[in-house]
């Protein structure tokens, strides 16, 4: 990628001492890589403000299209005076025109505020801070399962190529792949949480508690809340992890320094954990990251079904209102959460793979 | 470059490199006829590669029996199944011999409904994934032709694209325009190309490398031609593979727009009815046959298809290796 070089222009402003000059190869002594990879560093991240603006530009002039008055939608088709009318747009900023209210809400996000929400009439920061816990609560321990059984499926499928278990694997994961997750949600929700036949309903059917709960028993609670959420991510998102961990593992299989390894009499299972394993995973990495990001963004349906109060469900919330700074606030939230896990996944891949800074 | 002993009065062959034509046959006739034979054998060649990837045939058969149910849908069920009025059944009756899935909450038999619906899905499907792919493969042949500052532009563009969380930005683009099934597609393929057009870019790049490309501007072969002649019919193939992919992701999303409401109301489709489902309060009362057959329909369909892309993709580039 030459995003080093096509965004050195950008990089003077963002980052003043940043780059420093370097050779083109610079391996040659510990300092000089040092360089190289600050260079590297100073490129990616002018790249990921440029694109923070262009998502935050995005943000404010997409929604504006939205048809319908947002004060009409705010006063819920209510008898309202004119007055009262003006009053609601003059305290949103509404009446001024569109390239000051673009240039107030830069400058708002510059200090990290981003409005105050029509329908709740509280600041956009206080309501995503509030469904952040949620979201992060089932997206990490989702992200994390099927992270874990992706690679570890993935890894097993590569090594016995072709076999049965091979073959089952992949099928699966497919197949999962390309289930819709909202529907995977509401059959959880029919067998497991209503209970169907003989199953009865064993996990609530929505939420994220009961309410009546303290200490350890909430914690309990939380936990028998988020079993069915967990499941339908994990089965919709392992396959992804299981295929790239697959397809990594096979183009490596075929090194020497496999051969070497088994020929120095290793056993077959340490050739793959500590020589094959580490190197392949260098893609799955990236996909790692990217997912993360991307997770966050993609759990709208799943709490969307699950009544999760989380990020989703509050933009879901937000459109049908529609409540515009919510929703620009929640849409730059979204597209930033994976332009900075993109970001750190670039700054870690060279460390990893210290041919990529070059 | 031999290309100086061919008559004046012939056109060069266009397309492959001139090393290929030593296994045609004597008699070439004219450049066309030879250029749609050799089509026809890289065509049969193809074939032959991908017959033997079982999970890629299975994928196809998959795809033509729900091509037929669609594209017989008007005779076998007609348009009046999705009439609310005079609907055959009682609401929410369960499976029996006349209504195979069913009925919904206005009477009107589920079955009816499924084969109905695989119209829009499908349409919809292949019409987005057109589209994406279409801008993938123009943004990615031009940026990788014209190198310099569009390129650099161009790319950063793309990789923009490529970071902002693709559904999220459609269904934002689908509450911003009015409901119909053109935004539905507009909303899907204006945020699923960037991929393509990495993929196609690196491609062109590796095919304007080659050394026909120079002698073709050598010849005079301006920048359309390039772009039109010799680069899109080599990324052809990548593009091709990219679209089957890509029809099953977009009718995933599809049905993941029409559920969230913002899909065309008066238009039946797989996630529309899932969607009605969960109003009708088919969850908590258990009304599973109303959920199943359209959320399989939408499951078997987007299998299919990846199947098949990921059949095509592993006869192009052996070294995937992914399908076997």
């Amino acid at each position: 990628m030459a995003a080093a070089d096509s965004t050195s222009a950008l990089v003077g402003e963002v980052k003043p001492d940043g780059p420093v000059k370097a050779g083109p190869s610079g391996r040659a002594s510990r300092g000089r890589g040092t360089t190289a990879y600050l260079r590297y560093v100073a490129g990616k991240l002018g790249g990921a403000v440029v694109s923070l603006f262009a998502v935050l530009v995005t943000s404010f002039f997409l929604f504006r299209l939205i048809p319908g008055d947002p004060v009409k939608t705010m006063t819920g088709g209510r008898q309202v005076s004119a007055e009262q009318l003006a009053s609601y747009r003059k305290e949103f900023g509404l009446d001024l025109p569109l390239w000051e209210q673009f240039t107030h809400y830069c400058g708002q996000a510059l200090t990290g505020d981003l409005g105050t929400s029509y329908q709740f009439r509280a600041p956009v920061n206080d309501k995503i801070m509030e469904a952040l816990p949620n979201t992060l609560l089932l997206t990490v321990t989702s992200f994390v399962l099927y992270t874990a059984l992706g690679v570890f499926l993935g890894t097993r499928s590569a090594w016995r190529r072709g076999g049965l278990g091979d073959r089952a694997n992949t099928g699966l994961a497919l197949l999962l792949f390309s289930v819709p997750a909202f529907w995977l949600g509401l059959l959880l929700i029919i067998v497991f949480g209503v209970g169907m036949g003989p199953v009865p309903g064993l996990f609530p059917t929505g939420g994220m508690e009961s309410g009546n709960e303290e200490g350890f028993a909430y914690v309990l609670d939380v936990a028998h809340h988020l079993v069915l959420p967990v499941i339908t991510l994990v089965a919709v998102e392992y396959g992804q992890t299981l295929l790239v961990t697959r397809s990594a593992l096979l183009d490596e299989m075929g090194s020497d320094y496999l051969t070497t390894a088994r020929a120095k009499g290793l056993r077959d299972d340490l050739v793959r954990r500590r020589h094959a394993v580490p190197n392949a995973l260098l893609p799955t990495v990236t996909l790692i990251f990217v997912n993360l990001g991307r997770v966050v963004a993609g759990t709208i349906l799943v709490e969307t079904v699950f009544s999760w109060p989380g990020l989703g469900g509050l933009f879901y919330q937000a459109l049908s209102v529609p409540d515009l700074p919510l929703v620009q606030g929640l849409f730059f939230f979204f597209a930033a959460a994976v332009i900075i896990m993109n970001t750190l996944a670039d700054l870690l891949y060279p460390l990893l793979d210290p041919r990529v800074a070059r | 470059m031999t290309t100086e002993s061919t008559a004046p009065d012939e056109r060069v062959p266009e397309g492959p490199p001139l090393g290929e034509e030593k296994s045609a046959p004597p008699r070439l006739g004219s450049a066309r006829a030879l250029a749609w034979r050799r089509r026809r054998q890289s065509a049969a060649r193809f074939w032959r590669e991908y017959r033997r990837h079982r999970a890629g045939l299975a994928g196809l058969g998959l795809l033509l029996l729900f091509a037929a149910v669609a594209l017989t849908a008007p005779w076998t069920v007609g348009s009046d199944v999705q009439s609310v009025t005079d609907a055959p059944g009682r609401p929410m009756e369960e499976p029996s011999a006349e209504f195979p899935f069913g009925t919904d909450q206005f009477g009107r038999s589920l079955f009816g409904l499924v084969l109905w619906g695989s119209r829009v899905s499908l349409l919809v499907g292949l019409l987005a994934a057109a589209l994406s792919v279409a801008i993938g493969a123009l943004v990615g042949i031009t940026a990788g032709h014209f190198k310099g500052w569009y390129a650099t532009v161009i790319m950063r563009v793309t990789d923009w694209f490529l970071v902002m969380p693709a559904l999220v930005f459609a269904v934002a683009l689908a509450t911003v325009m009015e409901r119909s099934l053109l935004t539905v597609i507009v909303a899907i393929g204006v945020t699923a190309w960037p991929t393509t057009a990495r993929l196609v870019r690196a491609q062109t790049l590796a095919v304007e490398s080659r050394p026909y490309i120079e002698r073709a501007k050598a010849l005079g072969g301006g920048h359309r031609h390039i772009m039109s002649r010799h680069v899109l019919p080599n990324v052809m193939p990548l593009v091709l593979a990219q679209t089957t992919l890509g029809i099953s992701s977009a009718i995933l999303t599809e049905a993941t727009l029409a559920f969230l409401g913002l899909g065309d109301p008066s238009l039946t489709s797989w996630g529309g009815l899932l969607q009605d489902a969960r109003q009708a309060g088919a969850v908590s009362s258990g009304h599973w046959w109303y959920l199943v057959p359209p959320g399989l329909a939408i499951a078997l369909v987007a299998l299919a298809f990846t199947l098949c892309g990921r059949a095509v993709e592993s006869v192009l580039n052996p070294r995937l290796g992914v399908a076997r």
